[in-house]
């Protein structure tokens, strides 16, 4: 049984344009061996379901630096899992402030990582959650 | 030199990491030509005034705006009473980007990163009770930029004050947009229409308003070098001016009126020498290849704000010490104006608290640390002197590279500009990452302890109370008259006429951002990004 490459879908929703971090963590989770599809910015929620669904990837990962993750980030979990039986995980990344962390986690959103947060510690953390979830796809 | 056992094996420049030496002397200088100028003079490496600081301190100019005009218009008043001397508008994205409050787009977003403005209604409430006759006001406003000019010219007319004495600078630089900071609505084409637009109706209007402010501090947050960042913004620079001389204006017309926006890092050496490298090369520029004849045309004035990106998230309060360095590096650069970030920005908007801590730090630099007393006092260092020279060359290279790829546009769109910053970006998070780039509180020196300064929130309500304003407005003024006004617009979005004057007209009728932002989209379409990783 061969192991099948991690899928990733790295997107912005809402209008902020900081697109910095998510590019470099998309660079970095190729680097590491993952598939990443980077989806780019300025997105509505409902065009992230859409193409975490046609592209059936195992994570997913939104930024924004805007201050709007509380309206963002929720309803795009939900939409996929409203389209999705799929256990997918869910990170986060952009300025989250502390105290947002316990609603983004309870809406499904498994991690945040902040400005420091560096490219070992989130790749690790995804292949680790994927395997504890026992979906780290095999084929 | 005696071989001796030092910290690293070697030290590196983070401009074009050139080998640092362990010191420096005049042989590293004798290649070089001896730029012997003074401040005021050409090509102005030393500052562009003959006076420097001690005529007049920079300006201090907090970028500030958030929630409603209401809660943006009490920051100002506080500001201002704390003796900030200009002000600096951040607008929500929405604001930015073409979308009302109550577009579907703007939900979550709505007085998050700056005030929300819709309408005319809205920007006379920011300013109520400020004379814009007596401030200048610089507004961060790029793709909706004309629409915003508009609004602002025809509140301050509402006031009292004269169209030709407003002083000011809106930001107008969308070409950058597409390369970092992504606020962009339509493709680069019609983009230069409206950039330009708007400088040729200051030129002719607003004698002391800046018209554009090309920038290269987003470049150098999303991963630019320093090199990087004056390098693509003279570029752009080199493409606004020529766009202003293909549309029939004389160069010395506009040019006096064009200034430009940098970042300040913490590598202060560095930076002094880039503000010193930019000035130079950019007076060339407008001397020799455009043939200005007005000094004014040739210099180099900018903003500097301190850079977001160097803000750390762990122990906040480490972040005022890198701002100090940062506002140093800018004033011993020769800046005209300044933002220091508050400690607390890499967590949420900046609190009243931490604000008042940023402005201190500019006004301990002007009126205690001595740097403001003479021009440009690190000159004649041969390792300032030698860094300048170096990194004009670096900058030189590239203004070359893309010269020959056909200009700033041709290498936007092919992406050339982008990757060369994702790249510096890519190669910086793994210096990070490896501990080759040392950042204190982050990969070095850490503590398990965190103390979490007070944060400013935004209501959840305030989005709410927008849309309802918003809603009060559409449903009062004259909405025959918006259509008419509207399709108007249209008409001289079609045509080579001047967008700025129907811009007056559609604003005095309260048509919104919104609404004129969709005129545009009909006439000129929207832009999407290439996806460059």
């Amino acid at each position: 049984m061969q192991k099948r490459r991690i899928r990733v879908l790295i997107a912005k929703p809402g209008l902020d344009g900081h697109d910095r971090g998510a590019k470099v963590v998309a660079r970095g989770l190729r680097d590491a061996g993952m598939e990443v599809v980077y989806l780019g910015l300025r997105l509505t929620p409902e065009e992230i379901a859409e193409a975490v669904i046609q592209e059936d990837v195992d994570a997913v990962g939104l930024s924004c630096l805007s201050g709007a993750h509380i309206a963002l980030f929720p309803k795009t979990v939900r939409l996929i899992r409203e389209k999705s039986d799929k256990d997918i995980l869910f990170i986060g990344g952009g300025i989250i402030p502390k105290k947002d962390i316990p609603r983004l986690r309870e809406a499904g959103i498994a991690q945040t990582f902040g400005p420091g947060a560096s490219l070992a510690e989130i790749s690790k953390f995804i292949e680790t959650s994927l395997k504890e979830r026992g979906n780290d796809s095999k084929d | 030199m005696k071989e001796e056992v030092e910290r690293k094996k070697e030290f590196r420049t983070t401009v074009d990491g050139a080998v640092v030496k362990r010191v420096y002397t005049p042989a590293d200088l004798a290649e070089f030509k001896p730029d012997t100028s003074l401040p005021g003079e050409y090509p102005f490496t030393r500052h562009v005034m003959p006076t420097g600081y001690r005529g007049r301190l920079w300006t201090m100019r907090q970028y500030s705006g958030f929630a409603t005009v209401e809660e943006t218009n009490k920051r100002y008043k506080y500001l201002y009473k704390q003796g900030q001397t200009g002000f600096s508008v951040a607008f929500h994205l929405p604001t930015q980007e073409g979308y009302d409050s109550d577009h579907p787009l703007s939900a979550g977003e709505v007085g998050r990163c700056g005030v929300a403005v819709d309408s005319l209604q809205d920007m006379e409430g920011l300013w109520d009770g400020i004379q814009l006759a007596d401030v200048s006001t610089s507004m961060t406003i790029n793709a909706t930029a004309p629409i915003i000019l508009a609004m602002y010219i025809t509140a301050a007319e509402k006031q009292g004050a004269d169209r030709s004495k407003l002083r000011g600078t809106v930001q107008n630089d969308t070409l950058k947009e597409y390369i970092a900071r992504n606020t962009y609505i339509f493709g680069p084409e019609p983009s230069m229409r409206l950039i330009t637009d708007l400088c040729s109706y200051c030129a002719e209007n607003m004698p002391l308003w800046n018209s554009i402010s090309i920038s290269g501090y987003h470049m150098r947050e999303a991963g630019a070098t320093a090199i990087q960042e004056v390098a693509f913004t003279l570029t752009n620079g080199i493409a606004y001016v020529q766009a202003m001389i293909d549309k029939g204006m004389g160069v010395d017309s506009f040019a006096p009126r064009f200034s430009f926006f940098f970042a300040g890092y913490t590598n202060l050496l560095e930076e002094v020498a880039k503000f010193r490298a930019a000035r130079r090369i950019w007076a060339k520029i407008m001397k020799e290849k455009f043939g200005a004849q007005n000094p004014r045309s040739m210099m180099l004035r900018y903003h500097v704000q301190t850079d977001g990106f160097t803000l750390t998230e762990q122990q906040p309060l480490n972040n005022i010490v890198r701002v100090t360095i940062q506002a140093l590096a800018a004033a011993l650069g020769g800046c005209q104006s300044l933002h220091t970030n508050s400690f607390d920005e890499a967590l949420a908007l900046p609190s009243e608290e931490a604000v008042q801590v940023a402005l201190r730090t500019q006004q301990i630099i002007a009126y205690e640390s001595g740097a403001a007393d003479t021009i440009d006092p690190l000159a004649g260092s041969f390792y300032i002197e030698w860094l300048t020279n170096q990194i004009e060359e670096g900058i030189q290279k590239y203004i070359d590279t893309i010269d020959e790829m056909g200009g700033a546009l041709e290498a936007i769109k092919r992406g050339y500009i982008q990757r060369e910053i994702m790249q510096s970006a890519y190669d910086y998070q793994r210096a990070v990452d490896s501990g080759e780039q040392v950042i204190v509180g982050v990969n070095k020196f850490t503590t398990g302890e965190e103390r979490i300064p007070r944060l400013l929130e935004i209501d959840e309500k305030v989005e709410k109370k927008q849309v309802e304003r918003l809603k009060k407005l559409k449903s009062e003024r004259d909405n025959e008259q918006v259509s008419q006004m509207l399709d108007k617009v249209r008409r001289v979005a079609q045509s080579d006429e001047n967008v700025m004057p129907v811009l007056i007209e559609a604003v005095k009728v309260y048509a919104t951002v919104g609404e004129i932002s969709n005129a545009f989209r009909d006439v000129f379409g929207e832009y999407r990004e290439p996806s460059i990783i």
